[in-house]
């Protein structure tokens, strides 16, 4: 009886049993990763629009083209951020492997694994801190490029404002992620997740993590490489 | 025990899924980078534009596999992978309307401000002192710029 007035009455979700099939805390992360990537594409499409209003612009490959403890005049583009590129695809790895060892309750994996990751952030964060710490002792901050353009012509200081704004809010995003892990981290050595009976939290926070990791797939793209 | 079976074969599973994401995104981004070497030497236009078309797919690729992978995306229900996915169809727009506009914004300039076209096709010796005088120089000329520009456009 019950079921045929559901059937003909109407199509609308009546409530009592999540449609999305997920915790709370997680749908509202995916909620907040919407809004975040909303922010992110509105910097990246900024630049990509004062880019395309401009002339010329800096060619990436004579910006960026050295690395710690590198000769004076040293040419390698594309060599640094290749490696920040990959610590960041690695450490959204242990990532993954944290989330799935805290579904299967292995609470020394989730630990092992959430190390990992601090690691890998702390050392994408680091690789970061030299790039900008070179780059200033270039000449480069915002509002002043020392860079000319590819063709040779004087530049705007568009293109540092931009660089150091959207690296700047992505590596504060990954700094929170660093934070967010190491109190997962602690939650999970003082057995908090163990008392609850679930690792959810992990859960969330290897989202919010795989979306920093995902932002710099569009940031590293879009700076280094065209 | 059956219970346990099953809970392991879902683990390798999933392990498996991992090694292969994994492998892809890297092969994705050594591709990308060999593409930005191989653009290194290349001057014309066309065959860089296209090449970087080619970043972009391989960029918007790996995006797919880390949303659907690692962020277990393709793994929730339709309401939830719908939920996420449709008001982000958002950023078509948004791209296209932005990068016409500053495109056409160029253009403009390029022909209707013979300053803005003169700028950009002197050659410069390398700058090194010049860091203030080019800051104080560089904010007339945006001024001029948006004061001409509109004016002159129409």
């Amino acid at each position: 009886m019950s079921t045929t007035t559901t059937a003909t009455t109407t199509k609308l979700w009546g409530g009592g049993k999540s449609p999305f099939d997920v915790e709370y805390g997680k749908l509202m992360m995916w909620y907040f990763l919407m809004s975040d990537a909303l922010t992110f594409g509105a910097f990246l499409i900024s630049y990509g629009t004062i880019r395309f209003s401009t002339n010329g612009w800096p060619d990436p490959n004579k910006v960026f083209k050295s690395y710690p403890f590198a000769a004076e005049g040293v040419n390698a583009p594309l060599v640094f951020v290749s490696i920040m590129t990959f610590i960041l695809i690695i450490s959204s790895v242990t990532m993954v492997l944290a989330v799935q060892a805290g579904k299967e309750m292995k609470k020394k994996a989730v630990a092992i694994n959430l190390i990992l990751t601090i690691i890998g952030g702390i050392a994408f964060l680091s690789c970061q801190a030299w790039e900008w710490n070179h780059l200033h002792s270039e000449g480069a901050w915002w509002g002043m490029n020392p860079f000319l353009n590819a063709d040779g012509s004087a530049s705007s200081t568009n293109f540092t404002n931009y660089f150091f704004t959207i690296t700047g809010f992505h590596g504060f995003h990954v700094l929170s992620g660093v934070v967010i892990n190491i109190v997962m981290l602690i939650m999970t050595l003082t057995d908090q997740f163990e008392k609850r009976g679930h690792y959810l939290m992990i859960e969330k926070a290897g989202l919010y993590w795989h979306f920093v990791d995902l932002v710099w797939v569009f940031v590293f793209t879009c700076f280094y490489l065209i | 025990m059956s219970h346990t079976a099953t809970h392991e074969d879902h683990s390798a599973e999933v392990r498996k899924e991992v090694t292969k994401v994994t492998i892809i995104l890297s092969v994705l981004t050594v591709i990308e980078l060999a593409l930005g070497f191989y653009m290194m030497g290349i001057e014309a236009a066309g065959t860089r534009l296209l090449i970087k078309g080619t970043i972009v797919i391989l960029m918007l690729a790996k995006a797919f596999y880390i949303v659907a992978y690692f962020m277990h995306l393709k793994h929730e229900v339709k309401n939830l992978i719908m939920t996420v996915c449709v008001p982000l169809c958002i950023f078509f727009w948004f791209i296209t309307a932005f990068l016409i506009d500053g495109n056409s914004f160029r253009n403009l300039r390029n022909t209707y401000d013979p300053h803005f076209k003169a700028q950009s096709t002197i050659k410069v010796e390398k700058k090194e002192v010049e860091h203030k005088e080019a800051k104080e120089e560089k904010v007339e000329k945006k001024e001029g710029l948006q004061l001409d520009a509109p004016r002159t456009a129409d």
